[in-house]
This record gives C-alpha cells, structure tokens and sequence, in this order.
C-alpha cells in the first residue's frame, strides 16, 4: 500500500500532463477533415474511450474470471473498479457520438453498429451494477457478479456481429475502412498520431481512475471492519 | 448413463410438478396470446407490413414470454426448499442446470406450438416452414440456456423475478437479433446462403452460452 503511495500521484500527474498534450494535439496538431470540418475533432477522444470502455470490460471480466478461481476480495474489488469506470467511458461514447453525430448524419442518433454495441453495453454494466445492488452479502455478491460479469461479456461479441450484418446480408468485416461505412473518412499520418496518442492518454487515464476507485472500495472495506470491532466492543 | 438419468430425473418432476399446477404454462400462454394480440392492434398489421413486422413480434412474444416462464420454474424450486433438496441429491451440480435448461426449453417451444398457428391465423403468414421452426427452436435454446442460469441468481436476489429480464435481455440481443432475422428471411423465402449467417450466429451462441453456464452454474449454487 505504501509503495503504491508513490507512484499514484506520479501517474495522475503523467494523466494530467497527456490529456493536455492530447487536446493541443487534437486542436492544433491535427488537419482540419475536409468535408466534416472540425467536428471531426471529437473523434480522437471518441474512440479513445470507446476502446478504454472495451477494455474496462475486458479487465472485469478477467477479474471475475480470477476471482471464481483464487475467492479473494481484490479481485471482486478489481472487477467493480474497472467495470464503474468503464461506464463512465461507454457514457462518453454515447455522448461524444451524438454531437457528432448530429451535425454529420443530421441525426442525434443512429443505428450504426459500433454506436449500437456501446449502447447494449452500457445496459449490461447497468444490469450488473443493479445485480450487485440487489444482495446484501458479499460472498454472493461477488459470486454472482462474476457470473454475470463472465456471460455478459461473452455475449458482446456475438451481439457485436449481429448488429454489423443487420444492415447488409453480406458484411465487409474484414475491411472497415470500406467506402460504404456511414461517416467514413480517409486517415491522414498526422490524425493517426492524434489518436493513437489520445487512446494511450485514455489508457493511463482509465489507471489512474481505476486506482482511486480501487482505493476507495478499500477504504469502505477499512470502515466497515472498524465499525463491527467498535460494535463488539 | 448415471448422467441421462438424473436428467430425465429432474425433467420428469418438472414435468409431473407442471402437470398438476400448471402454473408457468398457463401463465406463458395466457401472456403470450395477450402479446402476440396486443402487436396486432397496436401495429396494424396489414398483409402489406405484416412481413417485415411479424418476425419482430414473434420474438418479442417469446422473450417475454419466456422470462416470466423461467422465473416461475426457478421460483417454484425456492417454495419448501426444493432447490435444496435438489442440491443434496448425489449428482453433478452440472446436471440440474441441463435438467431444468432443457426443461425450460421444452416447456417455452410448447408455448411457441400453441402460440404459432394464432399467430398464422392474425397475421396470415406461412409459418409452418422448416426453415421458421427450425430457427424457433436454436432460438430458444439459446434463451432457455442464458435463461435459467440467470433465473437461478434472480431468485436468489433481493429484487427476485424483477431482476431476470434486466439481467437476461442484453445478455441475449444475439439470439433476438438473429433469430428475428433468420425468421424474416425464411418467411420471405429467401435463398438459404442469405440466412446461413444468422444461423450460424444461433448455433455458435447455443454452444458458447450452454458450455460456459454449465460451467459456471456450480459457482451459482454453491453454498
């Protein structure tokens, strides 16, 4: 805990630092799209938290996975963590696509797939968060979650696939820069920089959340035992 | 061998135990018929939209249908701690969950055999063809497997039957969305390499979702 100490404030400061950088980058760095003009911009920080809000599930269901086979809290602490804030990313998803949304496809909303897919994702961390609400004890609790947490995320995939073939019968998968995507645009080096650097901003952000919210748990975790020794006595 | 018979075990007394309360199929049809009724008002269907809509209600009645049935089979098993009782017989734990899936699925494609021929006769389309059938029951397969595994953590839940369709519905958009599609294109008679994908789709889920929850089934009960 106190080697931990250390390198938290050293990580948020980094964080801190690269979301900064990222912004200049996405204002200045970046050229002007052609045709979307600088709405474009919210692209970079979109899809930056789409990928962190994938891979917060990921990690949760990693987690989960650990914790049916070790049974120790940590990992159940882990799996919460991750999947908390990753709705908080997969809200910015949802959020960023419709300004974007809105001025391009004249739409605040519109059935494209990656959109789609967030938004069941975001029910499914919903559908989680209320199963944890719902039991009292924690053993079962975490059992429980990491059931749903495991089964869930198998089902993103599957669901991921379907939506992209609802459109067309024969889907260019492999391919998804092909021409027909809604909103497609061609990627120039210096975009590619930009993004790439935000999606690494987005990854260290998304540490450095999940380590607060980790040592938040740990916190409530330290309270509730200091209460029940306090009762005893 | 053990293994088969304490499956027909388990689905015998499901059967027996629906056989004299009737409780969970009366309560699916009834509800299904009242759905499957309601779309029809409130979409109007004509012959002309009948085609495109009609998959979509099918399967809506299903889901809905098939949650409220699979919180009441696992429901049933909490009243006089039966599931208990299951729980102490000498079997694999893997065993109940395949016993009461399958039971499940039996007793939702029985609702879809009712449901079927009101739904030809309301929205007059050729559904008695194999392709539809065949698509209904990888449908529910799937549903009934995702399904009782989650009705088993729903009941142990403070929140009880109100938590299944949260937790099953997102959990199962692959299955509704295939199936919804397979169904469509069947009913249009489309060629069959235009729908192999969504069977496909049904298939690789029935496999992936009944494997997994039959191994994390154990963890659910445990206890």
């Amino acid at each position: 805990m106190s080697r931990s100490r250390n390198w938290e404030p050293l990580l948020a400061g980094l964080a801190a630092l690269m979301v900064a950088l990222a912004l200049l980058m996405v204002f200045l760095y970046a050229p002007r799209e052609r045709t979307m003009g600088d709405v474009q911009r919210i692209f970079y920080f979109h899809v930056s938290a789409a990928w962190v809000g994938f891979f917060a599930f990921f990690v949760t269901m990693l987690a989960s996975i650990a914790y049916l086979i070790r049974r120790e809290r940590r990992w159940d602490v882990l799996a919460l963590s991750s999947a908390e804030v990753g709705t908080l990313f997969i809200t910015m998803v949802l959020i960023t696509g419709s300004l974007w949304a809105r001025p391009v496809w004249n739409t605040w909303w519109t059935w494209e797939p990656r959109l789609t897919i967030s938004a069941i994702q975001w029910l499914i961390y919903l559908a989680y968060f209320m199963l944890r609400g719902a039991m009292e004890e924690p053993g079962r609790r975490a059992r429980f979650a990491a059931v749903y947490g495991i089964i869930a995320f198998i089902t993103v995939p599957l669901s991921f696939m379907a939506i992209r073939w609802w459109r067309t019968i024969h889907p260019d998968i492999l391919n998804p820069n092909a021409p027909g995507a809604q909103g497609g645009f061609s990627i120039t080096p210096r975009m590619l920089h930009t993004l790439l650097f935000s999606i690494a901003t987005f990854t260290v952000l998304y540490l450095v959340l999940l380590r607060a919210r980790i040592r938040l748990e740990k916190m409530s975790d330290r309270v509730a035992y200091l209460r029940q020794r306090l009762l005893i006595r | 061998m053990n293994f088969l018979r304490s499956l027909l075990a388990i689905l015998t007394k499901d059967v027996i135990t629906e056989l004299r309360t009737r409780e969970m199929l009366s309560s699916m049809l009834v509800f299904a018929l009242l759905t499957v009724l309601i779309f029809s008002f409130a979409l109007d269907l004509r012959a002309a939209t009948a085609q495109q809509t009609a998959p979509g209600v099918l399967w809506v009645t299903v889901a809905f249908a098939g949650s409220l049935g699979l919180s009441r089979s696992m429901a049933q098993e909490e009243q006089n701690r039966c599931f208990d009782g299951m729980l102490l017989a000498p079997m694999d734990r893997s065993t109940i969950y395949l016993g009461k899936a399958i039971g499940n699925f039996f007793f939702i494609t029985l609702v879809e055999a009712v449901v079927l021929p009101v739904f030809a006769v309301l929205f007059n389309l050729p559904v008695f063809r194999a392709g539809v059938l065949l698509t209904l029951l990888l449908g529910t397969a799937g549903y009934a497997g995702v399904g009782t595994l989650f009705a088993t953590m729903a009941v142990n839940t403070r929140a009880r039957e109100v938590m299944l369709p949260i937790l099953l519905l997102p959990a199962a958009v692959p299955v509704l969305m295939a199936a919804v599609r397979a169904t469509g294109g069947f009913l249009e008679a489309l060629p069959i390499a235009d729908v192999a994908y969504w069977l496909r789709l049904l298939v690789v889920y029935d496999v992936i979702i009944v494997t997994v929850s039959t191994m994390l089934f154990d963890f659910v009960v445990e206890e």
